[in-house]
Protein backbone atom coordinates (compact mmCIF):
# COMPACT_ATOMS: atom_id res chain seq x y z
CA UNK A 1 0.00 0.00 0.00
CA UNK A 2 1.50 3.29 -0.99
CA UNK A 3 0.63 6.13 0.95
CA UNK A 4 1.81 10.18 1.11
CA UNK A 5 3.42 10.65 4.53
CA UNK A 6 5.36 12.91 6.11
CA UNK A 7 8.39 11.02 8.40
CA UNK A 8 7.13 11.92 11.40
CA UNK A 9 3.69 10.53 10.75
CA UNK A 10 5.17 7.43 8.83
CA UNK A 11 6.93 6.44 12.06
CA UNK A 12 3.53 7.62 13.77
CA UNK A 13 1.79 5.33 11.78
CA UNK A 14 4.42 2.24 12.38
CA UNK A 15 4.12 2.63 16.36
CA UNK A 16 0.17 2.04 15.42
CA UNK A 17 0.84 -1.04 13.46
CA UNK A 18 3.12 -2.40 16.19
CA UNK A 19 0.72 -1.27 18.85
CA UNK A 20 3.12 -1.31 21.67
CA UNK A 21 2.20 -1.66 25.40
CA UNK A 22 3.41 2.08 26.93
CA UNK A 23 4.43 5.47 24.99
CA UNK A 24 6.38 8.04 27.52
CA UNK A 25 5.10 11.07 25.27
CA UNK A 26 6.64 14.91 26.01
CA UNK A 27 6.62 17.20 22.70
CA UNK A 28 9.66 18.74 21.08
CA UNK A 29 10.35 20.23 17.90
CA UNK A 30 10.39 18.21 15.02
CA UNK A 31 9.27 15.37 16.87
CA UNK A 32 6.25 16.88 18.26
CA UNK A 33 4.16 15.02 15.97
CA UNK A 34 4.96 12.18 16.70
CA UNK A 35 3.07 11.07 20.29
CA UNK A 36 0.64 13.77 18.88
CA UNK A 37 -0.29 11.66 15.56
CA UNK A 38 -0.23 8.63 18.04
CA UNK A 39 -2.60 10.56 20.63
CA UNK A 40 -5.07 10.50 18.07
CA UNK A 41 -4.67 6.33 17.38
CA UNK A 42 -5.12 6.48 21.12
CA UNK A 43 -8.24 8.93 21.13
CA UNK A 44 -9.65 6.57 18.55
CA UNK A 45 -9.04 3.07 20.12
CA UNK A 46 -7.10 2.07 17.22
CA UNK A 47 -4.02 0.79 19.68
CA UNK A 48 -4.39 -0.01 23.36
CA UNK A 49 -0.68 1.33 24.60
CA UNK A 50 -0.91 3.19 27.92
CA UNK A 51 -0.06 6.81 26.44
CA UNK A 52 1.51 8.05 29.60
CA UNK A 53 2.04 12.56 29.42
CA UNK A 54 4.67 13.14 31.22
CA UNK A 55 6.56 16.61 32.66
CA UNK A 56 10.16 16.18 30.90
CA UNK A 57 12.10 14.04 28.75
CA UNK A 58 13.89 12.86 31.88
CA UNK A 59 10.42 11.34 32.75
CA UNK A 60 9.77 10.14 29.44
CA UNK A 61 12.70 7.76 29.43
CA UNK A 62 12.26 6.73 32.72
CA UNK A 63 8.29 5.56 32.02
CA UNK A 64 9.53 3.76 29.42
CA UNK A 65 12.71 2.23 31.60
CA UNK A 66 10.23 1.19 34.21
CA UNK A 67 7.39 0.14 31.90
CA UNK A 68 9.82 -2.20 30.05
CA UNK A 69 11.04 -3.59 33.10
CA UNK A 70 7.77 -4.81 34.01
CA UNK A 71 7.60 -6.23 30.83
CA UNK A 72 5.70 -3.96 28.55
CA UNK A 73 7.23 -2.83 25.11
CA UNK A 74 7.38 0.68 25.41
CA UNK A 75 8.47 3.64 23.12
CA UNK A 76 9.04 6.86 22.85
CA UNK A 77 10.32 10.16 20.38
CA UNK A 78 12.26 13.13 20.82
CA UNK A 79 14.72 15.72 19.51
CA UNK A 80 17.43 18.00 20.40
CA UNK A 81 17.22 19.58 23.92
CA UNK A 82 14.92 16.63 24.95
CA UNK A 83 17.30 14.16 24.03
CA UNK A 84 19.97 15.40 26.26
CA UNK A 85 17.64 15.58 29.12
CA UNK A 86 17.09 11.81 28.78
CA UNK A 87 20.50 11.86 28.53
CA UNK A 88 21.29 9.91 32.30
CA UNK A 89 18.87 7.57 31.50
CA UNK A 90 19.81 6.78 28.02
CA UNK A 91 22.55 4.69 30.10
CA UNK A 92 20.51 3.43 32.35
CA UNK A 93 18.19 1.97 29.84
CA UNK A 94 21.20 0.69 28.14
CA UNK A 95 23.20 -0.59 30.95
CA UNK A 96 19.61 -2.40 32.52
CA UNK A 97 19.39 -4.10 29.06
CA UNK A 98 16.21 -2.63 28.47
CA UNK A 99 14.99 -3.08 24.65
CA UNK A 100 12.96 -0.09 24.83
CA UNK A 101 12.88 2.30 21.26
CA UNK A 102 13.33 6.00 20.18
CA UNK A 103 12.23 7.89 17.39
CA UNK A 104 15.22 10.57 17.29
CA UNK A 105 14.20 13.45 14.75
CA UNK A 106 17.38 14.99 14.20
CA UNK A 107 17.83 18.27 15.60
CA UNK A 108 20.99 21.12 16.59
CA UNK A 109 21.47 20.97 20.03
CA UNK A 110 21.38 24.76 21.67
CA UNK A 111 23.17 27.08 21.98
CA UNK A 112 22.62 29.41 20.36
CA UNK A 113 18.81 27.61 20.08
CA UNK A 114 18.22 26.21 16.91
CA UNK A 115 14.96 23.96 15.82
CA UNK A 116 16.62 22.81 12.47
CA UNK A 117 18.61 19.45 11.44
CA UNK A 118 22.10 18.25 12.11
CA UNK A 119 23.06 15.62 14.04
CA UNK A 120 24.49 17.28 17.30
CA UNK A 121 21.65 15.42 19.44
CA UNK A 122 22.22 11.97 18.72
CA UNK A 123 26.16 11.75 18.20
CA UNK A 124 26.29 13.62 21.80
CA UNK A 125 24.50 10.10 23.06
CA UNK A 126 26.61 7.94 20.56
CA UNK A 127 28.48 6.59 23.57
CA UNK A 128 25.56 6.05 25.75
CA UNK A 129 25.18 2.13 24.54
CA UNK A 130 21.95 2.51 22.38
CA UNK A 131 21.81 0.93 18.78
CA UNK A 132 21.62 3.46 16.08
CA UNK A 133 20.21 3.56 12.80
CA UNK A 134 19.83 6.55 11.04
CA UNK A 135 17.52 7.16 8.01
CA UNK A 136 18.13 8.63 4.56
CA UNK A 137 13.83 9.57 4.05
CA UNK A 138 10.71 8.59 5.08
CA UNK A 139 10.23 5.29 3.68
CA UNK A 140 13.69 4.20 5.36
CA UNK A 141 12.52 6.52 8.69
CA UNK A 142 9.20 3.85 8.81
CA UNK A 143 11.04 0.49 7.79
CA UNK A 144 13.90 1.38 10.20
CA UNK A 145 11.45 1.51 13.05
CA UNK A 146 9.65 -1.47 12.75
CA UNK A 147 13.31 -3.35 12.47
CA UNK A 148 13.85 -1.92 15.58
CA UNK A 149 12.09 -4.49 18.30
CA UNK A 150 13.81 -7.51 16.27
CA UNK A 151 17.07 -6.05 16.57
CA UNK A 152 16.83 -4.47 20.36
CA UNK A 153 14.54 -7.39 21.79
CA UNK A 154 17.05 -10.43 20.26
CA UNK A 155 18.19 -12.06 23.60
CA UNK A 156 21.59 -12.18 22.37
CA UNK A 157 21.32 -8.14 22.48
CA UNK A 158 18.96 -7.17 24.88
CA UNK A 159 19.81 -3.04 23.92
CA UNK A 160 18.04 0.46 22.82
CA UNK A 161 17.38 1.30 19.72
CA UNK A 162 17.35 4.98 18.76
CA UNK A 163 16.19 5.49 15.18
CA UNK A 164 17.20 8.41 13.65
CA UNK A 165 16.19 10.83 10.89
CA UNK A 166 16.72 14.72 9.95
CA UNK A 167 14.39 17.21 11.46
CA UNK A 168 12.17 19.06 9.09
CA UNK A 169 13.95 17.21 6.07
CA UNK A 170 12.71 13.75 6.47
CA UNK A 171 9.71 14.44 9.62
CA UNK A 172 7.60 17.23 7.42
CA UNK A 173 8.50 16.44 3.95
CA UNK A 174 5.56 14.35 2.47
CA UNK A 175 6.82 11.66 0.17
CA UNK A 176 4.97 8.76 -1.25
CA UNK A 177 5.99 5.54 0.92
CA UNK A 178 4.98 1.81 0.92
CA UNK A 179 3.35 0.35 3.94
CA UNK A 180 3.31 -3.25 4.92
CA UNK A 181 0.25 -4.57 6.17
CA UNK A 182 -0.52 -4.29 10.08
CA UNK A 183 -0.60 -8.06 10.61
CA UNK A 184 2.65 -8.23 8.37
CA UNK A 185 4.43 -5.81 10.65
CA UNK A 186 2.62 -7.80 13.90
CA UNK A 187 4.21 -11.03 12.54
CA UNK A 188 7.19 -9.50 11.69
CA UNK A 189 8.01 -8.27 15.30
CA UNK A 190 6.04 -10.96 17.00
CA UNK A 191 5.25 -10.75 21.26
CA UNK A 192 7.48 -9.52 23.46
CA UNK A 193 8.35 -12.26 25.39
CA UNK A 194 11.32 -11.15 28.11
CA UNK A 195 12.95 -14.24 30.50
CA UNK A 196 12.42 -12.44 32.77
CA UNK A 197 10.23 -9.29 33.93
CA UNK A 198 9.20 -7.35 36.96
CA UNK A 199 5.24 -8.27 36.78
CA UNK A 200 6.50 -12.22 36.37
CA UNK A 201 4.93 -13.21 39.58
CA UNK A 202 7.46 -16.71 39.37
CA UNK A 203 10.41 -15.27 40.20
CA UNK A 204 11.01 -11.75 41.89
CA UNK A 205 13.65 -9.56 39.70
CA UNK A 206 15.83 -7.19 40.80
CA UNK A 207 17.30 -4.57 38.12
CA UNK A 208 19.30 -2.27 38.14
CA UNK A 209 20.80 -2.62 41.67
CA UNK A 210 24.31 -0.93 42.93
CA UNK A 211 26.83 -2.37 40.99
CA UNK A 212 30.15 -2.71 43.37
CA UNK A 213 33.86 -2.48 41.44
CA UNK A 214 34.31 -5.89 41.50
CA UNK A 215 31.41 -6.61 39.41
CA UNK A 216 31.25 -3.78 37.58
CA UNK A 217 33.74 -4.41 34.69
CA UNK A 218 32.35 -7.54 34.03
CA UNK A 219 28.43 -5.88 33.16
CA UNK A 220 30.21 -3.25 30.63
CA UNK A 221 31.88 -6.34 29.63
CA UNK A 222 28.33 -8.16 28.61
CA UNK A 223 26.98 -5.13 27.09
CA UNK A 224 30.00 -4.29 24.87
CA UNK A 225 29.65 -7.95 23.48
CA UNK A 226 25.81 -7.14 23.54
CA UNK A 227 26.79 -4.33 20.99
CA UNK A 228 29.12 -6.62 18.62
CA UNK A 229 26.60 -9.37 18.56
CA UNK A 230 24.02 -6.40 17.27
CA UNK A 231 25.78 -6.25 14.31
CA UNK A 232 24.85 -9.74 13.11
CA UNK A 233 21.40 -9.22 14.81
CA UNK A 234 20.85 -6.27 12.49
CA UNK A 235 22.04 -8.44 9.20
CA UNK A 236 18.89 -10.91 10.04
CA UNK A 237 16.57 -8.68 10.72
CA UNK A 238 17.56 -6.67 7.25
CA UNK A 239 17.16 -10.05 5.77
CA UNK A 240 14.03 -11.25 6.89
CA UNK A 241 12.74 -7.51 6.19
CA UNK A 242 13.85 -7.69 2.77
CA UNK A 243 11.55 -11.14 2.54
CA UNK A 244 8.45 -8.87 3.43
CA UNK A 245 9.15 -5.63 1.65
CA UNK A 246 11.30 -6.84 -0.97
CA UNK A 247 13.44 -3.41 0.06
CA UNK A 248 16.99 -4.16 1.01
CA UNK A 249 18.91 -3.24 3.76
CA UNK A 250 22.75 -3.55 5.32
CA UNK A 251 24.97 -1.73 8.11
CA UNK A 252 25.65 1.08 5.17
CA UNK A 253 24.34 1.67 1.58
CA UNK A 254 27.43 1.52 -1.22
CA UNK A 255 25.94 3.84 -3.95
CA UNK A 256 27.79 3.29 -7.00
CA UNK A 257 31.21 2.04 -5.35
CA UNK A 258 31.97 -0.84 -7.66
CA UNK A 259 34.82 0.95 -9.30
CA UNK A 260 34.97 4.34 -7.23
CA UNK A 261 38.48 5.92 -6.77
CA UNK A 262 36.53 8.90 -5.11
CA UNK A 263 34.09 8.86 -2.70
CA UNK A 264 32.02 10.25 0.22
CA UNK A 265 31.13 8.70 3.48
CA UNK A 266 27.59 10.84 5.19
CA UNK A 267 24.42 10.06 7.19
CA UNK A 268 21.02 10.88 6.60
CA UNK A 269 19.01 12.88 4.15
CA UNK A 270 22.09 15.08 2.99
CA UNK A 271 22.67 11.05 0.99
CA UNK A 272 19.72 12.04 -1.67
CA UNK A 273 22.05 15.41 -3.06
CA UNK A 274 25.15 13.11 -2.79
CA UNK A 275 23.74 10.76 -4.88
CA UNK A 276 22.57 13.16 -7.51
CA UNK A 277 26.28 14.90 -7.42
CA UNK A 278 27.39 11.32 -7.77
CA UNK A 279 25.70 10.51 -11.16
CA UNK A 280 26.39 13.95 -12.39
CA UNK A 281 30.01 13.65 -12.13
CA UNK A 282 29.63 9.95 -13.32
CA UNK A 283 28.20 11.16 -16.33
CA UNK A 284 31.58 13.31 -16.87
CA UNK A 285 33.38 10.14 -16.85
CA UNK A 286 34.42 10.51 -12.53
CA UNK A 287 34.67 7.77 -10.77
CA UNK A 288 32.56 8.74 -7.55
CA UNK A 289 30.96 7.35 -5.34
CA UNK A 290 29.03 7.49 -1.92
CA UNK A 291 28.42 5.08 1.44
CA UNK A 292 25.59 6.42 3.52
CA UNK A 293 25.59 5.27 6.68
CA UNK A 294 22.96 3.34 8.09
CA UNK A 295 23.98 1.80 11.62
CA UNK A 296 26.28 4.50 13.19
CA UNK A 297 26.17 2.49 16.95
CA UNK A 298 27.69 -0.55 16.28
CA UNK A 299 29.75 1.19 14.43
CA UNK A 300 30.28 -0.97 11.21
CA UNK A 301 34.19 -0.47 10.69
CA UNK A 302 35.60 -3.62 9.82
CA UNK A 303 33.16 -3.93 6.49
CA UNK A 304 33.27 0.18 6.11
CA UNK A 305 37.08 -0.37 5.26
CA UNK A 306 37.06 -3.64 2.95
CA UNK A 307 34.27 -1.01 1.22
CA UNK A 308 36.57 1.93 0.79
CA UNK A 309 40.02 -0.35 0.30
CA UNK A 310 39.70 0.33 -3.27
CA UNK A 311 39.42 4.11 -2.95
CA UNK A 312 42.02 6.52 -3.95
CA UNK A 313 40.50 10.02 -1.76
CA UNK A 314 37.58 10.10 0.89
CA UNK A 315 35.74 12.95 1.93
CA UNK A 316 33.90 12.30 5.33
CA UNK A 317 31.58 14.48 5.74
CA UNK A 318 30.32 14.98 9.31
CA UNK A 319 26.61 16.73 10.16
CA UNK A 320 27.50 17.89 13.72
CA UNK A 321 30.97 19.60 15.20
CA UNK A 322 31.90 17.56 18.22
CA UNK A 323 34.73 20.26 18.46
CA UNK A 324 37.26 17.66 19.14
CA UNK A 325 39.32 20.37 17.02
CA UNK A 326 40.39 17.07 15.42
CA UNK A 327 37.41 16.41 13.13
CA UNK A 328 34.05 15.37 13.60
CA UNK A 329 32.71 12.52 15.25
CA UNK A 330 31.91 10.10 11.46
CA UNK A 331 35.49 11.36 10.87
CA UNK A 332 37.20 10.03 13.50
CA UNK A 333 35.30 6.46 13.63
CA UNK A 334 35.78 6.18 10.04
CA UNK A 335 39.84 7.61 10.20
CA UNK A 336 40.04 4.82 12.99
CA UNK A 337 38.63 1.88 10.77
CA UNK A 338 41.02 2.63 7.87
CA UNK A 339 43.84 2.52 9.58
CA UNK A 340 44.04 -1.23 9.49
CA UNK A 341 44.13 -1.25 5.56
CA UNK A 342 47.62 -1.72 3.89
CA UNK A 343 47.04 1.15 1.40
CA UNK A 344 44.56 3.54 2.76
CA UNK A 345 43.24 6.26 0.73
CA UNK A 346 43.75 10.05 1.26
CA UNK A 347 40.96 11.16 3.78
CA UNK A 348 39.79 14.13 4.28
CA UNK A 349 36.91 15.41 6.84
CA UNK A 350 34.14 18.32 5.82
CA UNK A 351 32.01 19.48 8.55
CA UNK A 352 28.58 20.37 6.69
CA UNK A 353 24.78 21.34 7.80
CA UNK A 354 25.06 22.65 10.63
CA UNK A 355 21.16 24.08 12.69
CA UNK A 356 20.11 23.36 9.09
CA UNK A 357 22.27 25.07 6.58
CA UNK A 358 21.48 23.85 3.42
CA UNK A 359 24.07 21.61 1.48
CA UNK A 360 23.42 21.84 -1.90
CA UNK A 361 24.44 18.93 -5.37
CA UNK A 362 27.05 22.02 -6.30
CA UNK A 363 28.40 21.89 -2.87
CA UNK A 364 28.70 18.23 -2.90
CA UNK A 365 30.83 18.13 -6.64
CA UNK A 366 32.88 21.14 -4.86
CA UNK A 367 33.77 18.03 -2.09
CA UNK A 368 34.48 15.83 -5.15
CA UNK A 369 37.14 18.13 -7.06
CA UNK A 370 39.14 18.82 -4.19
CA UNK A 371 39.52 15.15 -3.45
CA UNK A 372 39.97 14.94 -7.39
CA UNK A 373 42.77 17.59 -6.35
CA UNK A 374 44.60 15.40 -3.90
CA UNK A 375 44.78 12.93 -5.80
CA UNK A 376 46.29 14.82 -8.84
CA UNK A 377 48.83 16.45 -6.56
CA UNK A 378 49.60 14.06 -3.60
CA UNK A 379 48.87 17.10 -1.65
CA UNK A 380 45.97 16.41 0.93
CA UNK A 381 45.95 20.03 2.86
CA UNK A 382 43.58 21.18 5.40
CA UNK A 383 42.31 18.01 6.80
CA UNK A 384 39.17 18.92 8.88
CA UNK A 385 37.61 21.66 7.12
CA UNK A 386 34.04 23.51 7.15
CA UNK A 387 31.23 23.80 4.37
CA UNK A 388 28.83 25.93 3.80
CA UNK A 389 29.57 29.37 6.06
CA UNK A 390 30.02 32.80 4.87
CA UNK A 391 33.69 33.24 4.81
CA UNK A 392 36.57 35.63 4.15
CA UNK A 393 38.38 32.97 2.38
CA UNK A 394 37.91 30.99 -0.12
CA UNK A 395 36.51 27.38 1.25
CA UNK A 396 37.10 23.83 0.23
CA UNK B 1 19.14 -18.68 35.94
CA UNK B 2 21.79 -18.32 37.79
CA UNK B 3 21.56 -17.47 41.73
CA UNK B 4 22.71 -14.65 43.76
CA UNK B 5 24.60 -17.53 45.91
CA UNK B 6 26.69 -18.75 42.95
CA UNK B 7 28.29 -15.14 41.52
CA UNK B 8 31.15 -13.97 43.89
CA UNK B 9 33.85 -11.54 43.40
CA UNK B 10 35.53 -14.84 41.03
CA UNK B 11 32.83 -15.19 38.62
CA UNK B 12 34.08 -14.38 35.13
CA UNK B 13 31.92 -11.91 33.28
CA UNK B 14 30.37 -14.72 30.99
CA UNK B 15 28.23 -15.75 33.65
CA UNK B 16 26.97 -12.75 35.39
CA UNK B 17 23.75 -11.72 34.29
CA UNK B 18 22.80 -8.82 31.94
CA UNK B 19 22.65 -5.60 33.73
CA UNK B 20 23.11 -7.11 36.89
CA UNK B 21 19.68 -8.52 37.24
CA UNK B 22 18.89 -10.65 40.59
CA UNK B 23 16.48 -13.31 40.17
CA UNK B 24 15.26 -13.98 43.26
CA UNK B 25 14.43 -11.78 46.58
CA UNK B 26 16.27 -10.73 49.72
CA UNK B 27 19.80 -11.25 48.35
CA UNK B 28 20.72 -7.66 50.38
CA UNK B 29 21.15 -10.08 53.45
CA UNK B 30 24.00 -11.73 52.51
CA UNK B 31 25.66 -7.89 51.94
CA UNK B 32 27.94 -6.87 54.50
CA UNK B 33 27.13 -3.47 54.84
CA UNK B 34 27.33 -2.65 58.27
CA UNK B 35 31.21 -1.73 57.66
CA UNK B 36 29.94 2.02 57.03
CA UNK B 37 29.08 2.25 60.73
CA UNK B 38 30.83 5.30 62.40
CA UNK B 39 28.70 5.14 65.62
CA UNK B 40 27.48 1.95 67.02
CA UNK B 41 23.71 1.01 69.37
CA UNK B 42 24.86 -1.34 72.37
CA UNK B 43 21.41 -3.54 73.08
CA UNK B 44 20.81 -3.65 77.10
CA UNK B 45 18.55 -6.53 77.07
CA UNK B 46 17.94 -6.17 81.19
CA UNK B 47 16.40 -2.71 80.06
CA UNK B 48 14.27 -3.73 77.51
CA UNK B 49 10.17 -3.80 77.46
CA UNK B 50 9.88 -5.15 74.51
CA UNK B 51 7.46 -2.32 73.28
CA UNK B 52 9.05 -2.96 70.00
CA UNK B 53 9.10 0.56 68.68
CA UNK B 54 12.75 0.53 67.42
CA UNK B 55 11.62 -2.36 65.26
CA UNK B 56 9.74 -0.57 62.40
CA UNK B 57 11.97 2.53 62.81
CA UNK B 58 15.17 0.75 62.00
CA UNK B 59 15.93 2.23 58.36
CA UNK B 60 17.85 -1.18 57.80
CA UNK B 61 15.66 -3.65 59.56
CA UNK B 62 18.64 -4.56 61.47
CA UNK B 63 16.94 -5.67 64.85
CA UNK B 64 15.68 -8.84 64.49
CA UNK B 65 12.74 -10.02 66.59
CA UNK B 66 11.87 -13.25 67.51
CA UNK B 67 8.95 -14.80 69.49
CA UNK B 68 7.97 -11.91 70.17
CA UNK B 69 10.72 -10.27 71.64
CA UNK B 70 13.46 -8.35 70.13
CA UNK B 71 17.13 -9.81 69.65
CA UNK B 72 20.75 -8.22 69.78
CA UNK B 73 21.25 -5.52 66.27
CA UNK B 74 22.08 -7.51 63.51
CA UNK B 75 25.17 -5.53 63.29
CA UNK B 76 26.13 -6.66 59.44
CA UNK B 77 23.46 -4.23 58.42
CA UNK B 78 23.23 -1.77 60.90
CA UNK B 79 24.26 2.00 59.84
CA UNK B 80 24.80 3.55 63.63
CA UNK B 81 22.58 6.09 62.51
CA UNK B 82 20.83 5.98 66.05
CA UNK B 83 17.31 6.20 65.48
CA UNK B 84 16.51 3.38 67.35
CA UNK B 85 18.12 5.05 70.42
CA UNK B 86 16.12 8.09 69.76
CA UNK B 87 12.45 6.31 69.72
CA UNK B 88 13.53 3.71 72.83
CA UNK B 89 11.25 5.07 75.71
CA UNK B 90 13.37 2.65 78.11
CA UNK B 91 17.74 2.86 78.56
CA UNK B 92 17.61 -0.19 76.42
CA UNK B 93 19.82 1.45 73.85
CA UNK B 94 22.93 3.87 73.68
CA UNK B 95 25.17 4.60 71.36
CA UNK B 96 28.79 4.91 71.19
CA UNK B 97 31.51 5.77 68.93
CA UNK B 98 33.19 4.03 66.52
CA UNK B 99 31.80 1.27 63.61
CA UNK B 100 33.21 -1.87 66.28
CA UNK B 101 30.61 -3.67 68.13
CA UNK B 102 30.98 -3.32 71.65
Amino acid sequence: MSKPLSGNEAVAYAMKQINPDVMGAFPITPSTEIPEYFAQYVADGEVNTEYVTVESEHSSMSVCIAAQAAGARSVSATSSCGLALMYELLYVAASCRLPITLACVNRALSGPININADHSDSMGARDSGWIQIYAENNQEAYDNFIMAMPIGEAPGVRLPVMTCMDGFITSHAVENIELLETDAVRKFIGEYNPDNYLLKKENPLAVGPYDVSPYYMEHKMLQAEAMKAAKVRILEVAAAFENISGRHYSLFEEYRMEDAQLALVLIGSSAGTAKAAVDKLREDGVKAGLIKIRIFRPFPGEELARALAGTRAVAVMDKSEGFSANGGPLFAETRSALYDLKERPYLINIVYGLGGRDIKVGDIEKVFDRLMDITVTGEIGPVYSHIGQRSKEDIV
Amino acid sequence: MISAKDINERTPWQDLTPGGEIYEPGTARFFDTGTWRTNTPVFHAEACKHCMLCVPFCPDSAIPVKDGKRLDFDYMHCKGCGICENVCPFPAITMVSGGAIK
